[in-house]
């Protein structure tokens, strides 16, 4: 349980970062952000970088900036508890509560936790349901990848070994509903839904189903052909989605139950989108 | 490499592996064995400590990185006379531990929450403290602490 060893660096600009990254010869170097991700594979020897690549006191890179009316540029290290205490983006500051606890928030980044990409993770579902743009550097290109070709599978982004996110852009959602459901508060969700309205169009992106955030289109269609979301409609809609699902079971929750909570997350995550109101919490007592 | 930081109020020098975690500095260099360490992997939530005032898992931060950094551990939390914090003292008065293992970061965490929400509900205090696990299932009894250490702490203020 301890980490191989590595070298360590300290990045001081964006730049210098995938500099190092480029400079290794086996291209098994890793930036390390707030490292709630990346220490836990370390420790468990499941990565084995021979150089760790630190970006923490890399300035500016940890601010919100709005950048229009309607969407926000998130630096890539951003804190999950920033973005719970940030006001721009509602759904951020909901999904970003369920993040770990207290002192896994302190330190987890955004763009960490997009780069690790774990499919049952809510930033990247987030991510997914309002089309963030990851803006990406590496050492002599610039560019930028939509949340939906970012994700490849199971912990696989479309970065180059080379490249590192810098920052966010954040499309902010006229409407959005979100939920997820955990056995402890803290955990990783079972499954999670996040459906966002942006520009008058719904996406829903629900995780814990597959290798990556999963869209639910025929459910999008249903209610982007609809003039108003009543509640048959919204029923309709989360039976569509529990029936393209396919989830495997484990020991956590089997494939049938995960397919219910799809069903039901999905009715719930709408409900709020059309309402504006989450439906009533568990009580944890 | 030489990492200069403060514990506790003091300053600390050390030199470290860049592989050396801070709960393992804590423990094996500085001599701090009060931050324990259970699953080594960011779940169990014992070696929770303050890093520049915010509660952290100190498996899950490098001792290279806090470079600079201020610490709180469970050695920091009585006062200079040996007084114990409210905390602690609740903890004592309500039976909050039985092997004492989990007991350090459900202290962290517990100040980290009282510093968030003064006045808490049981329920809130449930769903905060859950990133601490107690393999001698005494939940109920730390729920009961913290509420008391609460209200103790706001009466006074």
């Amino acid at each position: 349980m301890k980490p191989a060893p590595f070298d360590y660096v300290v990045a001081a600009s964006p730049r210098e970062a995938v500099q190092y990254l480029a400079d290794v010869e086996d291209a098994s170097a890793k930036i390390i952000a707030g490292g709630q991700s990346l220490m836990p594979l370390l420790a468990l020897r499941l990565a084995r970088p021979s150089l760790l690549v630190d970006i923490n006191r890399i300035p500016g890179l940890e601010t919100i900036e709005r950048i229009s009316e309607t969407t926000i540029r998130i630096g890539t290290l951003v804190r999950h508890r920033m973005l719970c205490a940030q006001t721009n983006s509602p759904l951020l500051h909901e999904a970003a509560r369920w993040i770990g606890h207290s002192a896994i928030r302190t330190r987890g980044t955004i763009g960490g936790s997009l780069a690790h990409a774990d499919p049952a993770a809510e930033l990247p579902i987030v991510a997914v349901a309002t089309g963030m743009v990851i803006e990406v550097m590496g050492p002599s290109t610039q560019r930028t990848v939509d949340a939906q070709d970012f994700f490849i599978g199971t912990l696989e982004n479309s970065l180059a070994d080379d490249e590192m996110i810098v920052s966010v852009i954040s499309p902010l959602p006229e409407r959005w509903g979100f939920a997820e459901y955990t056995r402890r508060h803290g955990d990783f969700g079972l499954v999670t839904v996040a459906a966002a309205e942006v520009q008058g169009e719904v996406k829903i992106a629900v995780g814990g189903v597959g290798s990556k955030p999963v869209r639910m289109l025929e459910s999008e269609g249903l209610v982007n052909d609809s003039v108003t979301l009543s509640g048959q409609l919204i029923d309709q809609a989360a039976r569509a989605a529990a029936a393209s699902v396919e989830p495997n079971g484990d020991f956590h929750g089997s494939a049938r139950y995960r397919i219910g909570l799809v069903e039901e997350l999905v009715r719930r995550s709408l409900r709020q989108l059309g309402s504006g109101q989450a439906d009533s919490e568990v009580d944890w007592s | 490499m030489r990492v200069t930081l403060s514990v506790n109020g003091k300053p600390a020098t050390i030199d470290v592996e860049p592989r050396r975690t801070l709960a393992d500095a804590l423990r094996e260099d500085l001599g701090l064995t009060g931050t324990h360490l259970g699953c080594e992997h960011g779940v169990c939530g014992a070696c929770t400590v303050m890093l520049d005032g915010l509660p952290v898992r100190a498996c899950l931060v490098l001792a290279v990185q806090a470079e600079g950094a201020s610490l709180l551990t469970v050695e920091g939390l009585a006062g200079e006379d040996g007084a114990l914090h409210p905390l602690q003292q609740s903890f004592t008065e309500h039976h909050a531990l039985q092997c004492g293992f989990c007991t350090p970061g459900m202290l962290i965490s517990a100040l980290d929450l009282l510093n968030r929400i003064p006045n808490p509900t049981r329920a809130e205090i449930r769903s905060e403290m859950s990133g601490n696990i107690c393999r001698c299932t005494g939940y109920n009894s730390i729920t009961d602490a913290i509420l008391a250490a609460a209200r103790s702490l706001t009466q006074k203020d």
